[in-house]
């Protein structure tokens, strides 16, 4: 029943996946994000991992998918348009060929992957104790540095999209 | 285990390299800013499928810290995006040619 639901979770994923590629309309490519955000939380719970599923919708679905939306209406943009020209069409075939392949060998790299694999995950595994106790005690340095990265990105992010001042100098 | 973590991890293969081909056959700038983000959230499957499969949880901290540097780098990325959108009116890759890229 589980492995069903992931065959068809996993074609949907692929599909909005290839929605926010193809599709012409900045807009309609982030609502498609938004939705394969969406279908990889489910897939999320069902590799038993409830509380980055949790963060996947708060945190990228929401937050930053959000910044995204504004940007785009902010700026205003269009749908792009299609190009055209015979070397744009060859370049863009050799972009999907290589795509596929590269899809092909990373997919090829799995085999054998579950060979040492565990069937069932110790109790209260994936949940907010679980994860917390993990990234308080083993990872506590990451953690603290994670805190000094967000603010260089706030300060970064305010200096960036202020207005230009004129320099006075000179 | 309810899912094989071979599947995950070939679907996770597959949404990588659509957001590799996301990134090579756009020209707008934003939506190359997305397919990269396709990227980091097909890594983070990876992650989280072999954390599974270990039984071990430091899987599912890497993608919380991931998910940090995501949130960071949309911040900061988004801000250039303006700012160059401000100077240059144009979000198309093509355009934006100063470095000669």
């Amino acid at each position: 029943m589980g492995a069903a639901l992931f065959v068809v979770l996993a074609v949907l994923t692929v599909i909005a996946a290839l929605t926010v590629v193809l599709h012409p309309n900045p807009v309609k490519s982030a609502l498609a994000l938004v939705t394969t955000l969406f279908l990889l939380a489910v897939v999320f719970v069902l590799l038993e991992a409830q509380m980055i599923a949790v963060l996947q919708v708060i945190v990228y679905a929401g937050a930053i998918m959000v910044l995204f939306l504004f940007v785009i209406m902010l700026l205003n943009l269009q749908s792009d348009d299609p190009e055209r020209g015979r070397r744009r069409a060859v370049l863009r075939a050799l972009a999907w060929a290589g795509g596929a392949l590269l899809a092909v060998e990373l997919a090829l790299l799995t085999r054998g992957a579950s060979v040492d694999m565990v069937s069932t995950a110790p109790p209260g595994y994936g949940g907010a104790q679980a994860v917390a106790q993990s990234l308080f005690t083993d990872f506590v340095f990451p953690f603290e540095l994670t805190s000094i990265l967000l603010l260089v990105a706030v300060v970064g992010a305010v200096v960036l999209a202020q207005k230009q001042r004129r320099p006075t100098l000179s | 285990m309810i899912v094989p973590t071979e599947w995950a991890l070939t679907l996770s293969a597959v949404l990588f390299a659509i957001g590799v081909v996301g990134v090579l056959v756009r020209r707008n700038v934003i939506v190359i800013f997305m397919a990269i983000e396709l990227m980091l959230n097909a890594v983070n499957l990876s992650f989280v499928a072999l954390a599974r499969g270990r039984g071990a949880v430091d899987g599912q901290v890497v993608v919380f810290f991931v998910m940090t540097v995501a949130a960071a780098e949309a911040a900061v990325g988004l801000a250039i995006i303006i700012a160059s959108f401000r100077n240059r009116s144009t979000v198309n890759a093509d355009e934006l040619a100063l470095l000669r890229g």
